[in-house]
């Protein structure tokens, strides 16, 4: 039992890493109607940028964060700009197969830079945890869901209280209508393909702090994000941060109590089971369309 | 839009493009002895094959399929565990083992598929590549089956090294004449009007009475089985099998390239589009290493692919021929009818 909580506690934690991405993957969706296949890589990146800024400059990847979300708040803008705008017309599952082709070159570009072999970003308080209660609450983690917490609301209060959230919202809901009631629909997805964009990088210096990755790596998130974003049903952020903590707890409950092997596993078996009750995700609406 | 209707006809000009290719593909390994072309055109031929088959449920039907590595590594290992494991036995028999692969494959998929395909569009996607995600994990961890991460050894097969790639390669172009075969097939029936509705108009299709539940169950287990059949020469030939390696998601992506390229949707297009990238994809490889620069010249062929030519090649050339006929009608002779059916097999929508 004691074994049970410890990972619940532990994955819940790392369920609010996994929350920010993938939030910025929904509002990406939402958007754009284009899954982020490259969303993993986003974050890959960022988590070597921040290995690179803690190493050689000494600066704490959690203060790296101010630069790195402006810089990938850029970074969003200019694909969607360059790259998916001039899709829309022919459809959104292109730009689903653009950003993953763009995800393999960026992997590529990595490989190349940093090499393949595992990268952690180790501060002085990497290993450090406090014990609550007889159980061990890991301090990057604990922050790393501080962090998710902080950047989540703060998107959140955005899109609820904002002129733009509103028409974030809006362009979601309905891209037409939007139109036709003056929101200027170009800007309004440069800008959310910015905000997600810039949800990966918030993520990446932490998402290097807890776990070793390397270019590879991306496949691993990848496959999560997109567990999480079927799951929560593409659109929805609540059924997305729902979805992401279920993973976070289920694969650290598995990792403690079967095997690390099954954690992601376990997972996929859980969305599997869901699809069969609900295809259009726990919180989802039904997609129409065809590539 | 121009939609092909049921073509069911066998027309003389498209038994010349049949004989033709099956005319050059037969003699194409016996122009070179040199080991590395007579293998480029192995991996070019069943990338040929690939990217035909995913066009059943990726063209056609438009599910935009991303795990077909999954359906290749299920044929590969089975390949390999029916040789080391069952005792097949060694030198042509294991090729005997193709047809159960293949069949056994679209058979095991059909649940699968009935799950995946209550989905559609993006979720689909996502399923598909999650799908080949899971035969991974699967790969890497039922140790006593596939040896997980330290990989399963495939017995070489004891053909004279002077011509060592031969029968892999014509087992490949076989299998690329079935594949090639069951889309024309498709293309030419029924199934392929339905498949057509499918992607036009899902909801609408099945409102007019089309068996759309049937009809895409149909062209993903075919589809799968073909692609099994594949990776189990493959395996075969590569005689080893590691899962990040046999389960690969470039695998799918490569496949999608070359029909994208050459033109999904048309019956030579995914040929074409392997013809082209094929050699390309094996020369950047052994050129810059399996990744990093390989990556990005693949990543960077696919973009240019998507923007410059979003049809691909087979549409935009068989278009720029109906332009020029219209332009001088005196021009419409036999040889004109007869270019212009070699690509009215394509679909132009």
């Amino acid at each position: 039992m004691h074994l049970f909580v410890q990972a619940t506690i532990v994955g819940i934690l790392f369920g609010g890493v996994y929350a920010l991405i993938a939030s910025g993957q929904a509002i990406i969706f939402g958007v754009t109607r284009t899954v982020n296949f490259a969303q993993a890589i986003f974050t890959i990146l960022c988590a070597y940028l921040s290995y690179t800024l803690f190493t050689d400059f000494g600066i704490d990847p959690f203060l790296s964060i101010l630069v790195l979300v402006p810089a990938m708040f850029a970074f969003g803008i200019g694909i969607y700009v360059l790259l998916l705008r001039r899709l829309s017309r022919s459809g959104a599952e292109l730009g689903l197969l653009v950003l993953y082709g763009l995800g393999i070159g960026i992997q590529g570009v990595l490989d190349f830079v940093y090499k393949t072999n595992n990268r952690v970003i180790t501060p002085g308080y990497a290993n450090n945890s406090w014990t609550v209660a007889g159980y061990q609450i890991p301090e990057v983690r604990f922050f790393a869901f501080l962090l998710a917490v902080a950047v989540l609301g703060t998107l959140q209060l955005i899109r609820q209280r904002t002129k733009l959230g509103r028409a974030l919202r809006a362009t979601t809901q309905n891209p037409v209508a939007s139109r036709l009631l003056g929101v200027d629909v170009e800007r309004i997805s440069a800008i959310g393909m910015g905000l997600g964009v810039a949800a990966a990088g918030a993520a990446g210096g932490v998402f290097g702090m807890i776990l070793p990755f390397n270019g590879n790596t991306q496949y691993d998130l990848l496959s999560k994000l997109l567990s999480i974003a079927v799951l929560g049903g593409l659109l929805s952020m609540p059924g997305t941060i729902v979805a992401a903590v279920i993973l976070g707890v289920v694969e650290s409950v598995v990792a403690a109590t079967i095997s690390p092997d099954w954690s992601a596993f376990s997972f996929l078996v859980v969305l599997f089971a869901v699809l069969i009750i609900r295809p259009q995700g726990l919180f989802g609406r039904r997609l129409r369309g065809a590539l | 839009m121009t939609r092909p209707g049921p073509h069911s006809r066998i027309r003389p000009a498209g038994t010349i493009q049949a004989v033709a290719f099956v005319a050059v593909v037969a003699v194409l390994p016996l122009i070179t002895g040199q080991h590395w072309l007579v293998s480029l055109l192995v991996f070019t031929v069943m990338y040929a094959g690939l990217a035909s088959a995913w066009n059943l449920l990726g063209g056609y039907a438009g599910y935009p399929a991303l795990g077909h590595g999954a359906f290749f590594g299920v044929g590969a290992y089975a390949m390999a565990i029916g040789t080391s494991h069952l005792g097949v036995g060694g030198g042509y028999r294991p090729f005997v083992l193709i047809v159960p692969i293949a069949v056994g494959t679209a058979l095991v998929v059909l649940p699968i598929a009935r799950l995946l395909l209550r989905t559609r569009a993006a979720a689909f996607a996502v399923l598909s590549i999650t799908l080949m995600f899971m035969v991974q994990t699967l790969a890497y961890n039922i140790r006593s089956l596939t040896g997980g991460s330290s990989g399963l050894i495939v017995p070489l097969a004891p053909f004279p090294a002077a011509i060592f790639e031969r029968p892999f390669y014509y087992a490949m172009a076989a299998l690329l004449a079935l594949t090639l075969a069951v889309c024309w097939v498709v293309r030419t029936s029924k199934l392929g009007l339905a498949l057509n509705a499918v992607r036009d108009d899902e909801d609408r299709a099945r409102g007019l009475g089309v068996q759309t539940e049937l009809v895409k169950l149909v062209a993903f287990a075919v589809s799968a089985g073909l692609t099994a059949a594949f990776g189990a020469v493959w395996a075969y030939y590569i005689t080893f099998l590691y899962p990040g390696f046999a389960i690969d998601p470039l695998l799918a992506l490569g496949a999608i390239l070359m029909a994208f390229l050459g033109g999904r949707r048309t019956l030579w297009g995914p040929v074409v589009g392997a013809a082209l990238i094929g050699p390309a994809q094996q020369y950047f490889a052994y050129r810059f290493g399996a990744s990093q620069l390989y990556l990005v010249a693949y990543a960077a062929l696919f973009l240019l692919v998507i923007y410059l030519l979003p049809e691909g090649i087979v549409p935009s050339l068989a278009r720029r021929l109906r332009r020029l006929r219209r332009a001088s009608p005196a021009a419409a002779t036999h040889d004109q009818v007869a270019t212009d059916s070699i690509f009215s097999a394509g679909d132009l929508g």
